[in-house]
């Protein structure tokens, strides 16, 4: 039999394991590999900062008040304009041709709809840029970063 | 005058001979380094007495804390590299990346990658060009080529060295002992791919500059008289990292990965893309493929 000493410390230490248990194992899932935030996304510079009372206008035109800077020039530019891939309503998400929206981090979605081929590339890691473990977790580049 | 004696004079001879071996070693002078054995014949005992022992030696050379590591080969891993040519913009990123991680010489400036500029559709070696510097990169009428330690499977270099002080390790890495090493620079004439440097003089780095992390058989710094040349980072490598040219590549044209995992990506780029090799005719089996993933 087990003296009350032993009990004790046996107890003690079950308890340390089950306390200890979800640290290591967050440990270990953190370390997977991970898409670096763009720099404007939803999460450090939400678009709804200024969105969010406006009206949306889906009129396809020229802007020129804000975000006259940016050209998609040699992208589709007479056909394509920022509603096509942005949502008209919630601005902090990307639209996708079957309406689906997506979060800024998975715009790799938004462009697979198009290049096809080089997202099948870029899936596994023949296209774009990586950074990190040959033989685990890595960094991995998006289109946009 | 006193007369010298025979016994006076082996008296003071010997004191002498004992102060300048006493006096060399306060300099530096090391016996174990003399007869040190070649790194591959060595115990696991004796490795980690060199290692310790050389830790001291840099330390006290560089006035910081170096670690030299000797990690051996993963198992069943065989390392590969593709790179893209298509995507290489010919920035030269890698090739200086590729000197801060590595420890090499900047004044003398060596290199381990050479980026050469080739003429559009042509592939003649001859007519390339690894000094251009143009305002701007890539050039109109140009693409780019750059070629390191192609870490052949049938190396000429290992054949060739007359004291062993160069190996093919088991993750297929051809590697270099600096302390091995006599200088005789075979090996760099017997590579048909340039891929070997010679440190003319002690590798001048800057002590802000200086890698602290560092490998037996990779970054650790060299000496003056001896041979060195890519080797695939080991220092990172061997430990799961990228080697420092892949990180640093804007234009993610590197592709480095185990051989033997079919799931790897340097795997899936042999699979997918016709790769070729660089004078694959000299039959020196290169590990490093080179492919275009653009028409």
């Amino acid at each position: 039999m087990i003296n009350r000493k032993q009990f004790l410390a046996l107890f003690f230490s079950l308890i340390i394991t089950i306390f200890l248990r979800p640290t290591l194992f967050a440990s270990t899932t953190s370390e997977n590999s991970f898409i670096p935030p763009p720099v404007f996304s939803s999460e450090n510079h939400p678009c709804s900062d200024c969105h969010e009372d406006m009206e949306p206008n889906t009129q396809r035109r020229q802007l020129e008040e804000n975000h006259s800077d940016i050209v998609i020039q040699g992208h589709g530019e007479p056909e394509r304009w920022c509603l096509d891939c942005h949502d008209a309503t919630d601005r902090n998400k990307l639209i996708l041709l079957n309406g689906e929206k997506v979060e800024f981090l998975a715009s790799y979605k938004l462009c697979q709809q198009c290049h096809g081929a080089i997202f099948k590339a870029w899936e596994p890691g023949i296209h774009g840029k990586r950074v990190g473990r040959w033989d685990g977790p890595k960094k991995i580049y998006l289109c946009v970063s | 005058m006193k007369q010298l004696t025979r016994r006076s004079f082996l008296k003071a001879s010997s004191a002498g001979l004992g102060g300048t071996v006493l006096g060399g070693c306060s300099e530096g002078f090391d016996w174990a380094t003399y007869f040190q054995d070649r790194f591959e014949e060595m115990s696991p005992e004796e490795v980690q007495k060199t290692l310790k022992r050389l830790e001291k030696y840099y330390s006290n050379k560089y006035k910081t804390k170096i670690t030299v590591k000797g990690t051996p080969s993963k198992e069943n891993t065989v390392f590969g590299y593709a790179l893209d040519l298509s995507r290489c913009v010919g920035c030269r990123r890698c090739v200086y990346a590729c000197v801060d991680e590595n420890n090499i010489s900047r004044d003398v400036q060596i290199h381990y990658i050479r980026v050469l500029k080739m003429k559009d559709g042509d592939m003649n070696l001859e007519e390339s060009d690894h000094y251009y510097n143009p305002d701007k990169v890539p050039e109109d009428d140009s693409y780019y080529m750059p070629v390191q330690c192609q870490q052949c499977d049938n190396p000429p270099c290992v054949k060739v060295c007359p004291v062993k002080a160069t190996w093919k390790d088991p993750d297929g890495v051809v590697v270099v002992d600096y302390n091995r090493c006599i200088g005789c620079r075979d090996c760099m004439a017997s590579c048909p791919y340039r891929a070997r440097k010679f440190n003319w003089r002690e590798p001048e780095i800057p002590e802000d500059k200086l890698n602290t992390e560092t490998h037996y058989l990779g970054n650790r710094p060299r000496y003056r008289g001896v041979v060195e040349k890519c080797h695939f980072c080991l220092q990172r490598t061997r430990e799961g990292r990228y080697p420092a040219c892949v990180e640093i590549c804007p234009a993610g044209a590197r592709k480095f990965g185990n051989l033997l995992d079919p799931e790897s990506e340097i795997r899936l780029v042999l699979e997918n893309f016709r790769t070729f090799r660089l004078k694959e005719e000299l039959n020196t089996q290169p590990k490093f493929f080179y492919f275009f993933s653009l028409g």
